[in-house]
């Protein structure tokens, strides 16, 4: 019986397709059918015929496929703020603070730990929060680029991004000021890198240290320059 | 992701003991594992969170070692000013290595089981038999620039894409383990992986549910530590080549490759060659190779590094 009226109301949006084809026909290139309104309808009378196939010829009712999910619940704080949520427990923390927390100023650029721009700062590191299952961070303290500052209250690396001209779509930004202000925390506490000539003793600001501590935050509007001029501006390195 | 339930261990016995269940995995950083997991090639159902276990110190022992617990972060453990003196070589190897936010988060134990970054190993669509076994290798006739040179098989050419582990090889890292029943034990570095031979998805001589508690390094042998990663990029890329060197000031040295085996390559036997010049110990190092046509440059990569390594390091 359900497979019957499907037909039917899959066949009456065929035959509105038909009507308004003829019709576009007839008109010779003037108002009409457009293009989206016929793909639309075609898409509605696939998709019906779809639908019901799934749920068959039963009487019963069509009923969504549910996917079981695992839920589990974390607390910790954000930008200042103790947050208690309940999850999917694949939720990463870059989704949750997006989805769930509506902090959207962390972007998901490549969501594999490629391109830098999901990162955060959790209990001052700095992490690919793509990578990081929610989770895994009870009782941790998070900073998202909201919290480095805001335009009332610009972060002095925000402000060196601004005058310097480090950016230009800026969605990769979020992630190079959370990672440019943790860069220089990690130069004044002696972490080396790659780069350094020395493995001991005090690390420098300068523009080879910083362009190699900054390799996991790729730009392609190629701001580099001017990030690494705000930057070394904040550090306090002229020239 | 596949659904997953998930616990946070309380201790390693703990942990171990919670690996029985059918699809655990233990989850250290996770920054391979979720990266697996959201391509569906690791399909864990249950997650054992052992982020806080207690096994984040390094320690020293008591014939001068050092005792490194399995979640010591890479970036802690590359600062620590007793690898930085003493074990200098481990220090340049991780920080080599992805970039400032992966090293954040990326922990010891998980390094040395990162998976390799074969770009087939990674293609869902295309055969793999380290992930589908049987299904083929679609690398051995394919892009293999990156992929082995040596220790490889009919069945897979993958490369172990670690630097941590590379300078480990050369530092005879041993690596400390506790099982479900509590049972401890160590295995040399150089036990610790499987060539893939007709079973590449078996990678390393864990048993199920095994537990890395820590990475036992001997005492400091002084010399001249280097780690020099040849690759297409000056940072975060894979070695196409790295060389980690050991250079005693009795002219004798431990050396290790990445980028050309399944695993670090070394050979103990070899480095008496090491005196006699970089020619002869590269020839015996890379005896056996089996390269293909896009990666055979790697065998003469691999001598002009080391001769490198040698001449700008000797006295």
């Amino acid at each position: 019986m359900i497979g019957e009226l499907v037909i039917k109301r899959a066949s009456k949006i065929s035959v509105e397709c038909e009507i308004k084809n003829k019709h576009m026909e007839n008109e010779n290139g003037s108002a009409g059918i457009t293009r989206r309104e016929m793909l639309a309808g075609t898409a509605v009378a696939v998709t019906a015929l779809a639908i019901t196939r799934v749920t068959g010829l039963e009487a019963a009712p069509a009923s969504p496929i549910v996917t079981p999910v695992e839920s589990a619940g974390v607390s910790f704080n954000v930008n200042g703020k103790a947050v208690d949520l309940e999850m999917d427990t694949r939720t990463t923390l870059l989704d949750v603070l997006r989805e769930h927390l509506h902090l959207t100023g962390t972007k998901k650029g490549c969501d594999h730990g490629q391109c830098g721009a999901c990162t955060v700062l959790v209990n001052g590191r700095r992490i690919n929060s793509c990578l990081s299952l929610a989770l895994q961070h009870q009782d941790d303290s998070i900073i998202t680029i909201e919290g480095i500052g805001t335009p009332e209250n610009l972060h002095p690396m925000q402000s060196a991004f601004i005058k310097h001209d480090g950016y230009q779509c800026g969605y990769c930004t979020p992630g190079q000021i959370c990672s440019a202000v943790a860069v220089l925390e990690e130069i004044k506490a002696g972490v080396p890198s790659h780069v350094s000539t020395e493995l001991m003793g005090p690390m420098e600001f300068t523009n080879a240290e910083f362009r190699e501590r900054m390799s996991g935050n790729i730009c392609r509007c190629g701001a580099y320059s001017n990030i690494a001029q705000a930057a070394a501006e904040v550090a306090g390195v002229t020239g | 992701m596949k659904p997953f339930t998930y616990e946070r261990a309380e201790t390693p016995a703990q942990a171990a003991a919670a690996a029985s269940k059918p699809g655990a995995k233990f989850l250290a950083g996770g920054t391979n594992l979720l990266d697996l997991m959201k391509l569906q090639i690791e399909t864990p159902t249950h997650l054992i969170d052992i982020g806080r276990i207690g096994l984040d110190k390094i320690e020293p022992t008591p014939d001068g070692g050092l005792r490194i617990g399995a979640l010591v972060r890479n970036t802690d453990l590359a600062a620590d000013p007793r690898v930085r003196t003493e074990y200098a070589i481990l220090s340049r190897a991780l920080l080599a290595g992805a970039s400032g936010q992966l090293r954040n988060k990326a922990t010891t134990s998980g390094n040395l089981l990162q998976r390799t970054r074969c770009p087939y190993f990674y293609d869902t669509n295309q055969p793999c038999n380290k992930r589908s076994p049987g299904s083929g290798c679609s690398a051995i006739a394919g892009f293999s620039r990156q992929l082995a040179v040596i220790g490889s098989s009919d069945a897979c050419i993958a490369t172990h894409p670690s630097d941590m582990a590379v300078a480990m090889m050369a530092l005879d890292a041993l690596i400390e383990t506790v099982k479900p029943d509590g049972k401890t034990r160590g295995i040399p570095i150089s036990e610790f992986y499987r060539l893939p031979g007709k079973t590449p998805h078996l990678e390393t001589t864990l048993e199920k549910n095994e537990l890395i508690t820590s990475v036992l390094l001997p005492a400091p042998l002084g010399g001249i530590h280097v780690y020099h990663k040849v690759r297409d990029r000056a940072s975060y890329a894979f070695a196409l080549v790295s060389v980690g060197a050991i250079l005693l000031k009795d002219g004798s040295g431990k050396i290790a490759l990445g980028g050309v085996a399944p695993r670090p390559w070394r050979n103990v036997s070899a480095e008496k060659l090491i005196q006699t010049g970089a020619k002869e110990f590269t020839s015996r190092l890379l005896e056996g190779a089996r390269p293909t046509q896009e990666n055979a440059f790697k065998l003469s990569l691999v001598q002009r590094t080391i001769e490198g390594v040698l001449t700008e390091n000797r006295s």
